[in-house]
């Protein structure tokens, strides 16, 4: 069975569909992890797999996968991390997971997360928080902490998350695995239970780059039920550069220099200088209003997360506090169901759009956001991929940034920019320190996502990971 | 800087109470993020146009034709209080 974990998805995969590997003996050797999870990284797992749920010629070849708890699943508990929705079982099945499912990928387990996605350590969580396979006194980041544990830990082959400012990248760069947002559009967000509407996306996090683009493929395309997703140009092709020849990678100063951990720096320029012996040229360049990204995204973030949370008001599914009138019913409702940290951002919104802040606040963000954007085309103009650390640090202890709202904020400066331009950037694990994972990211155009995963996968076979400490 | 009458006013629009200590705590913590927030007002932003989405799609469209929708039963399977097929709530006017 030991041997079945060390097997990526893209092998197992492989090997199921040439009838070398039995897809029940596949999922009941992940099921069995699952459900011994010791790490609280899964809030559901399956009893079985789903039955006939695809011949053995599928793509994704049975190969079973977490799922976030976000993301909305049919008649199988989706309760976003909040007690708002314990218990609650939708009456419909999320376009993604289903596009998954199809392409066979059967549901292994939901996965834990911080309460509606907002959090960056996965303590906000009102099922608990998750532990991080390398230490189990660290957080495993977040708010996708629990498909980045769970995937680290070899509890499942594979996972999705969804990222908002940082929720795939910044917990897989902590848990030492591969994380990819996509494109704004990329993938349908219809079934994902919104926090930031304008910002969320859906993507893989997995235990190589290969896995992820594997998953991606069968992530992308336009769905009728989410205008705003888009036709995904072309196919997702399977990584295979074997080096970074007339690849240019810029390295902003706003986003690789200050407040980054020493031991993360030192991995991040030790990537850098072995992506120069790939055959790329790294220079220095700039984005000038990324320093205030970090500003505009918890202007924008919490503002629309103030309006998708007013549907949580005790009426339709969820919690419900009595009360003698309809007023008192919502309130005492939302208090009771929402965690401090959901209550802080629905407050910090429903401040920043009242009557006379409006423009101060949420349309000054605005702006900024066109010129992060601005930012982000010039430097592409110079360079094919900009690249920073993942996180400013390595997975930090549990409790130890709870108290101070600002500075858990202040985690996610190095991958906030991305999602305010819409763009695609991966995080792959570049080495460790202190015996802690560190990410790497590179970040590309729109769309560009065939080429971000090339050129990660390039730099994966040259760095060398070896993750399997964490899959005991 | 928020005061403690500010916050009173702003979770009364967002349908959420709080007691006396916990008004005073988010009274200081969102103070301390909004003076961070607040670097951005020393942009120069004159005649830049905000950006409400990244998605260069206007008004995505789509045939208006009738599909099937959920039936009532599924609908009202997770409602709190389902009374004559639709939800039920307290009165808006009993307090």
């Amino acid at each position: 069975m030991s041997e079945l974990i060390d097997l990526s998805a893209a092998e197992a995969a492989k090997l199921t569909r040439a009838g070398e590997l039995d897809r029940a003996e596949l999922f009941d050797a992940y099921r069995a992890r699952a459900a011994a999870d010791e790490l609280n990284a899964f809030t559901w797992v399956a009893e079985a797999a789903p039955d006939g749920d695809g011949v053995n010629g599928s793509p994704l070849g049975g190969v079973p996968l977490a799922v976030k708890d976000l993301f909305c699943t049919e008649g199988v508990p989706s309760q976003a991390g909040s007690r708002i929705l314990e218990g609650y079982r939708p009456p419909y099945t999320a376009t993604v997971v289903a596009q998954l499912a199809a392409a066979g990928a059967p549901l292994l387990g939901k996965t834990n997360q911080d309460e509606f996605a907002m959090g960056s350590s996965n303590e906000n969580s009102a099922y608990g928080p998750v532990l991080n396979p390398w230490d189990r006194t660290r957080v495993p980041g977040g708010s996708s902490g629990g498909s980045a544990a769970a995937v680290a830990a070899g509890l499942a082959p594979w996972a999705i998350g969804t990222d908002t400012g940082g929720s795939i990248r910044q917990p897989a760069a902590l848990c030492g695995i591969v994380g990819l947002k996509p494109t704004y559009g990329a993938c349908s967000r219809f079934g994902m239970i919104a926090f930031a509407s304008s910002l969320d996306q859906a993507g893989p996090l997995t235990r190589d780059v290969t896995d992820a683009a594997l998953l991606l493929r069968h992530m992308i395309g336009h769905d009728a039920r989410d205008s705003t997703s888009l036709p995904f140009p072309g196919e997702i092709a399977e990584p295979a550069a074997e080096d970074l020849r007339g690849i240019r990678l810029g390295v902003p100063d706003e986003l690789a220099g200050d407040g980054v951990e020493a031991g993360v720096l030192e991995s991040f320029r030790a990537t850098l200088a072995l992506a120069e012996r790939l055959g790329a040229t790294v220079e220095p360049c700039t984005l000038p209003h990324a320093p205030h990204a970090l500003s505009a995204y918890y202007l924008i973030a919490p503002a629309e997360a103030s309006a998708n949370l007013a549907r949580y008001d005790g009426v339709r599914y969820g919690l419900r506090v009595d009360a003698p009138d309809l007023i008192s019913m919502y309130t005492r409702t939302r208090s009771a169901g929402f965690g401090p940290e959901v209550k802080r951002r629905i407050m910090l919104g429903t401040y920043a759009l009242s009557s006379g802040y409006y423009d101060a606040y949420y349309g000054t963000a605005q702006k900024v956001r066109t010129m992060i954007s601005e930012d982000f085309r010039a430097a592409f103009e110079r360079f094919d991929f900009i690249v920073t650390p993942t996180s400013p640090w390595t997975a930090f202890e549990l409790g130890a940034k709870t108290a101070d709202p600002l500075a858990m904020y202040l985690n996610d400066f190095c991958t906030v920019p991305m999602p305010l331009a819409g763009i695609p950037a991966i995080s792959i694990p570049s080495g460790l320190s202190d015996g802690l994972p560190v990410g790497f990211q590179l970040a590309g155009p729109a769309f560009s996502e065939s080429r971000l995963l090339d050129a990660a996968f390039a730099l994966e076979q040259a760095i060398g990971f070896d993750g399997s400490a964490a899959r005991r | 800087m928020l005061d403690s009458a500010q916050v009173l006013h702003v979770a009364r629009l967002a349908r959420l109470e709080f007691t006396d200590v916990e008004i005073e705590k988010l009274a200081g913590e969102l103070s301390k993020v909004l003076d961070h927030i607040e670097k951005i007002s020393e942009l120069d932003l004159d005649g830049v146009e905000p950006t409400s989405h990244v998605v260069d799609v206007v008004n995505a469209l789509r045939p208006d034709e009738p599909e099937p929708s959920l039936p009532r039963e599924v609908a009202l399977a997770s409602a709190p209080d389902p009374v004559d097929g639709g939800f039920g709530v307290p009165s808006p006017g009993a307090a």
